[in-house]
């Protein structure tokens, strides 16, 4: 392959850590990796980018208050128009990212491959990896059409990585204009407060499910996580119950952890919420149900209630620190 | 206010799921149910409606098999009527060319706002809502935590990585919505015996005006080439607590270095 580009979400001039994930896949596959970044201090990204293997940058600029997909898939959609498409597109599985792959599909009319854990080159393109069936079965796929092939990666399926690569070239590119597509603003951003680490980056996380019985006891779940200097997360029936906000949730739905250790509480462990967290180092599920299947991948799966396991490990962390 | 909710109707998610071994796609016979996901943003839709003061709630479906049950349940809920697109042509989708489906039943329609959910349970490729904004010319507010109507604009508070962002946008609009972002009501009897003689309007792809190489498996442009059983992760030591569980934890911890 000549040519991969990656789309490259920065903040404050420090790129995502999924863009240099992408980099490190996109970089092992072609010699010609571009990465399409936006936003202030998308400059001083460009040497990041460039140390992950990025060859070139383009940088669109700042989007002001509009929302990422529409412009900064026109500005792709214009880039192919100019030099041509490249092999694949990779893109990570975010809010954002999902957008640009989702606008820019439709304006190109190439289709998406989605929920992709793993990439391989066969006969000269790219293949797809995705994890089905809860992670017990891994599907294989390729685009048959065009190029360029739209692949929507999900976080942590590759290790980023420095590759000592100098500066990149950098160009600007434009934002186009997308009238009516570009119609919704953001009139406030409000970060929400956390004293520990981001849930899919925290080397610690402890997550709650129904067992704990009701919201409140998600409680224990925190306070455990902050001991542990790590993250608390949920499955997917608490947050479709209301108990905590979807930002929690791990899983095919939520995000994909890979910490040194996933503390599991009164989660049985659904298809759906394995996939997300078995890749963990190692696993403790504490859960009533000795049937349940998170024991089956947990490396210490206790039987028994998370109302009183979880309140004398609480106190036992506290006494041993 | 009019709203449009895309839904899907599913294979029952806690129920052995398969793929057809010569098509890789997932094995759809059988009785199909309301995807879970998309009760949150039927509900959303009538509370919407509610809250404008008047309009209607249509639901937008595409199935393989003419199948209505997951219509009933939102039916049952309070929508007022469906839009159902089935075809034999549809079989093996992409989200692109259920986008495109999706798109045309949209504009018959002319709805102020569509709902989605920001994924299905079962194809999960989050993608649709998107493309189905992109193919209508409209903008599109995903990972909505809470929603808002005005006559002419919708208020989202929209999921970041950071926390959220409060996005207004002119209608009509494409908005995703999260689970938990509102607690769906159940269906009561009342509402089970009014949904049976709700209007349901089938349609097919040519009654959309799409070429059926558009849609389906031959619109996909994608190949599954193999599908084998993933590497096991093998369960470790399981003991039961008898009051000192949280000591084995504890050394665990330690073992691993985490203390």
């Amino acid at each position: 392959m000549d040519r991969i580009w990656v789309l490259a979400e920065q903040r404050d001039g420090e790129p995502s850590t999924v863009a240099l994930e992408l980099l490190a896949a996109a970089r092992s596959f072609a010699g010609t990796v571009g990465a399409v970044t936006w936003g202030s201090g998308a400059a001083e990204a460009a040497a990041t980018l460039g140390e992950h293997g990025a060859t070139k940058v383009y940088d669109a600029g700042d989007v002001g208050d509009s929302l990422p997909g529409p412009r900064v898939a026109a500005a792709i959609a214009a880039l192919i128009e100019a030099e041509g498409a490249p092999d694949a597109l990779l893109v990570g599985q975010t809010y954002d990212g999902r957008d640009v792959a989702g606008r820019l599909s439709a304006r190109l009319d190439r289709p998406v491959l989605t929920n992709i854990v793993g990439l391989s080159a066969e006969d000269g393109a790219l293949v797809s990896e995705h994890a089905i069936f809860g992670g017990t079965q891994v599907l294989k796929a390729r685009f048959t059409g065009e190029s360029p092939g739209i692949f929507l990666i999900r976080a942590k399926s590759f290790a980023a990585e420095p590759a000592g690569g100098g500066a990149p070239e950098v160009a600007s590119i434009e934002l186009p204009d997308t009238g009516a597509t570009d119609g919704a603003k953001v009139k406030g951003r409000h970060e929400e407060e956390r004293s520990g680490p981001q849930l899919d980056e925290a080397a610690v996380v402890v997550s709650g499910g129904r067992g704990l019985g009701s919201a409140e006891h998600y409680a224990l779940v925190e306070e455990l996580a902050g001991l542990l200097h790590g993250a608390p997360g949920a499955s997917r029936a608490i947050v479709d119950a209301g108990w905590v906000p979807y930002s929690h949730q791990v899983g095919q739905t939520g995000k994909t952890v890979k910490p040194t250790v996933y503390i599991a509480c009164g989660i049985s462990g659904a298809t759906q919420h394995m996939v997300g967290m078995k890749g963990a180092k190692n696993i403790i599920a504490i859960n009533k149900d000795e049937s349940a299947p998170i024991f089956t991948i947990a490396d210490l799966g206790v039987v028994g209630d998370v109302h009183t396991v979880l309140p004398k490990l609480i106190e036992a962390i506290k006494a041993h620190q | 206010m009019n709203v449009a909710v895309c839904v899907k109707q599913i294979p029952d998610p806690a129920g052995e799921l398969a793929l057809d071994p010569s098509t890789h796609t997932l094995v759809r016979e059988g009785k199909l149910i309301l995807d879970d996901s998309d009760s949150y943003g039927v509900e959303m839709a009538l509370q919407l409606v509610e809250a404008a003061g008047g309009g209607e709630v249509t639901l937008v479906s595409m199935a393989p098999n003419n199948e209505t049950s997951g219509l009933r349940t939102a039916l049952a809920m309070g929508a007022a009527k469906a839009v159902l697109i089935s075809d034999e042509a549809l079989a093996g989708s992409d989200a692109l060319g259920t986008a495109k489906v999706l798109a045309a039943a949209v504009s018959r329609i002319q709805p102020d706002l569509v709902l989605a959910a920001t994924e299905s349970t079962d194809g999960y490729t989050g993608t649709t809502p998107v493309q189905l904004a992109e193919l209508l010319g409209w903008p599109a507010v995903t990972f909505a935590k809470k929603v808002e109507v005005s006559p002419d604009s919708v208020t989202v508070q929209r999921q970041t990585e950071a926390g959220y962002d409060e996005v207004v946008s002119p209608l009509p609009a494409v908005v995703t919505v999260t689970a938990g972002v509102v607690e769906p009501r159940y269906p009561s009897f009342k509402g089970i015996m009014a949904a049976r003689s709700k209007p349901v309007e089938e349609l097919t792809v040519a009654d959309l005006g799409l070429e059926a190489s558009a849609v389906g498996a031959a619109g996909a442009r994608q190949e599954v080439i193999s599908v084998q059983a993933a590497e096991e992760r093998k369960a470790g030591e399981i003991v039961t607590d008898e009051g000192d569980a949280h000591q084995r934890i504890v050394a665990y911890l330690e073992q691993i270095k985490v203390l």
